[in-house]
């Protein structure tokens, strides 16, 4: 009799042991199999959708590098890249100049300064189909700032900026970073509060000028910030799409089109989705690229 | 000396000020003009489509309720943003707990692979994605996009939530488990309200990310009545894009419950989106 209950209470005690060592596991396998599914899964398979011919629907038929040098042939993917790397050369300088800049105007201030932060952060917490309507209007040539202005008697800005495809580009990432450079200088400024304030008070005692603050102090001691927000943007910028695809989709004539809008169009309206799979695959890519220069700078002992 | 100083800044502050009103203009101007919009008819928006209305119109409202279906739309975007906020704020604070609190072997490895996923473009999964999605039986269905979005959006929030979590001292759990407490009674009675904080935050942040996100809703939500706000403010758009008065009251709705949320929560909102939610 006792022994039978020794036994099973061995056994309860057991079987709790190995579910103390089971539950830690437990509790990340819910999630742990939802991004599977969702995301390493199908990223996985993109490998292997990109050498094929796959429309989309049915079956895929295996055709080795094909896309990879139909890429290097397609005139569209090449303008698409060009864009991309000019979007990024704009967002690695100019929204991280002004946040910079104003992060550093911000800084010193003892009044107002929550209302300008709150001010300037807004943008960032709306939607992109609004900042984009908002905009259009904004930017229209009959109705717009530019038709106030040349009414006015400032003529020359009543320009389609949207409708040409010189500018149509930088028209987009004008308004994207409307929304952008507010949270970037929210960034910028906490690294900056961190920063000493005994540093200031010496370069001061030394007779630094304003300049020398920002170039010797400020942009030192927001560094890690800096560079780390210089990757990830650089990392972005080959993954442009919500704002090219509402405001013009690519257009007028190709002018905004981005690897984004033609991966999209490829894989959803052309009903080439092997194609697709390899454009999505080079813009990951790109961006691996600067995660590896990232890493590689690191070793080698850089600062970042 | 100091007295010296401190004149000399407050005399530097003033241009900081003028520019910083300047661009107080720049970041809020455009939603007073959606604001004034909104609430003029398009003969008024014709001869003055910028300046205050010269009477307050607000007929622009129900109609653009009416005609961009938001009853319906609005209803879609909420239960994502509730299904999305608690797939993240109850599988990711499983697994924080168990990356936190419980010595989990292996948890190294675990962190590696939520920081690659997190990284992990949507471009480089997309296309395959949907055809499993499809073949699933889970293209327009909320359901399905509520599993993308816990995928896409919980890695941060399991960050920011083992971060509360690691503060908490041990001794709660201790005493509580010396008094025959089991790990779900600590994780419920203890863990979750010491570090509500982190879940108030995490929730705001995948909220508002459900709330305007794009891409995903686009591509995987075509059918009509299963739009979300944002992918039929896009369509609402390109039918009336022309009258600005109805496009504008629209956006409205689509703002002020953010607008609304964001006064209210600041302090989370801003500390959430900054610390690492860092998605465009």
């Amino acid at each position: 009799m006792t022994t039978i209950e020794e036994a099973k209470n061995k056994r309860r005690q057991s079987r709790q042991l190995i579910f103390r060592k089971m539950l830690p596991w437990l509790l990340v396998l819910p999630i742990l199999l939802i991004s599977i599914t969702v995301m390493i899964g199908p990223a996985i398979s993109s490998f292997y959708y990109a050498m094929t011919d796959w429309s989309g629907f049915g079956a895929a038929k295996f055709i080795g590098l094909e896309n990879f040098r139909l890429l290097l042939e397609d005139s569209s993917y090449k303008e698409a890249l060009l864009h991309n790397l000019l979007w990024l050369i704009y967002v690695t300088t100019i929204p991280i100049a002004i946040a910079l800049v104003v992060a550093s105007l911000l800084a010193p201030l003892r009044r107002f300064g929550m209302f300008f932060r709150t001010a300037f952060f807004i943008p960032y917490v709306l939607a992109s189909v609004v900042i984009s309507n908002v905009w259009r209007n904004l930017l229209s040539p009959t109705k717009g700032i530019g038709a106030l202005l040349a009414k006015v008697g400032v003529p020359g800005l009543d320009q389609a900026y949207l409708g040409n495809p010189k500018t149509s580009l930088f028209a987009i990432f004008f308004i994207d970073n409307w929304h952008w450079w507010g949270f970037l200088m929210i960034l910028f400024l906490a690294a900056m509060q961190n920063i000493s304030p005994d540093l200031y008070e010496a370069a001061r005692i030394e007779g630094a000028n304003r300049w020398h603050e920002f170039r010797y102090i400020t942009i030192p001691g927001i560094r890690p910030t800096l560079f780390l927000m210089l990757l990830m943007t650089s990392i972005w910028s080959f993954l442009v799409f919500d704002y090219v695809w509402i405001l013009t989709q690519g257009g007028p004539a190709g002018g905004s089109e981005v690897l984004g809008t033609l991966l999209f169009k490829n894989a959803f309206f052309n009903f080439e989705a092997g194609y697709a799979a390899a454009i999505g695959l080079t813009m990951s890519f790109y961006g691996g690229i600067f995660i590896l220069l990232f890493i590689l700078g690191r070793r080698r002992g850089w600062d970042i | 000396m100091s007295i010296l100083f401190k004149k000399r800044r407050n005399v530097t502050l003033v241009p900081n000020y003028v520019v910083l009103i300047l661009l107080t203009i720049f970041a809020l101007g455009p939603l007073v003009v959606l604001g004034f919009n909104s609430l003029k008819d398009s003969a008024e928006l014709g001869s003055n489509p910028l300046g205050p209305p010269k009477q307050m119109i607000l007929e622009n409202y129900p109609q653009a309720w009416e005609q961009g279906n938001f009853s319906t739309t609005i209803r879609n975007s909420a239960i994502l943003v509730v299904g999305t906020v608690a797939g993240v704020l109850v599988f990711g604070g499983m697994a924080a707990y168990s990356l936190s609190r419980l010595k989990m072997r292996g948890s190294d490895a675990l962190i590696i692979y939520l920081l690659v996923i997190s990284t992990l473009p949507i471009q480089l999964f997309l296309v395959p994605l949907y055809s499993l999605w499809r073949n699933l039986g889970l293209l327009n269905n909320l359901f399905g996009l509520i599993l993308i979005y816990i995928a896409v959006m919980s890695p941060f929030p399991i960050f920011l939530l083992r971060s509360y979590m690691l503060q908490l001292s041990p001794d709660f759990e201790d005493a509580a488990r010396v008094d025959g407490a089991n790990e779900w009674q600590i994780l419920w009675k203890i863990v979750i309200p010491l570090s509500w904080p982190g879940f108030l935050t995490t929730g705001l942040v995948v909220a508002l990310g459900v709330w305007n996100e794009f891409l995903l809703a686009t591509v995987f939500l075509t059918n009509e009545n299963l739009f979300t706000i944002a992918t039929s403010y896009f369509q609402f758009t390109r039918r009336f894009g022309v009258d600005w008065s109805l496009t504008s009251a629209a956006a409205m709705f689509m703002i002020i419950p953010v607008l609304v949320l964001f006064l209210i929560f600041q302090k989370p909102f801003i500390e959430g989106l900054t610390q690492g939610g860092l998605k465009q």
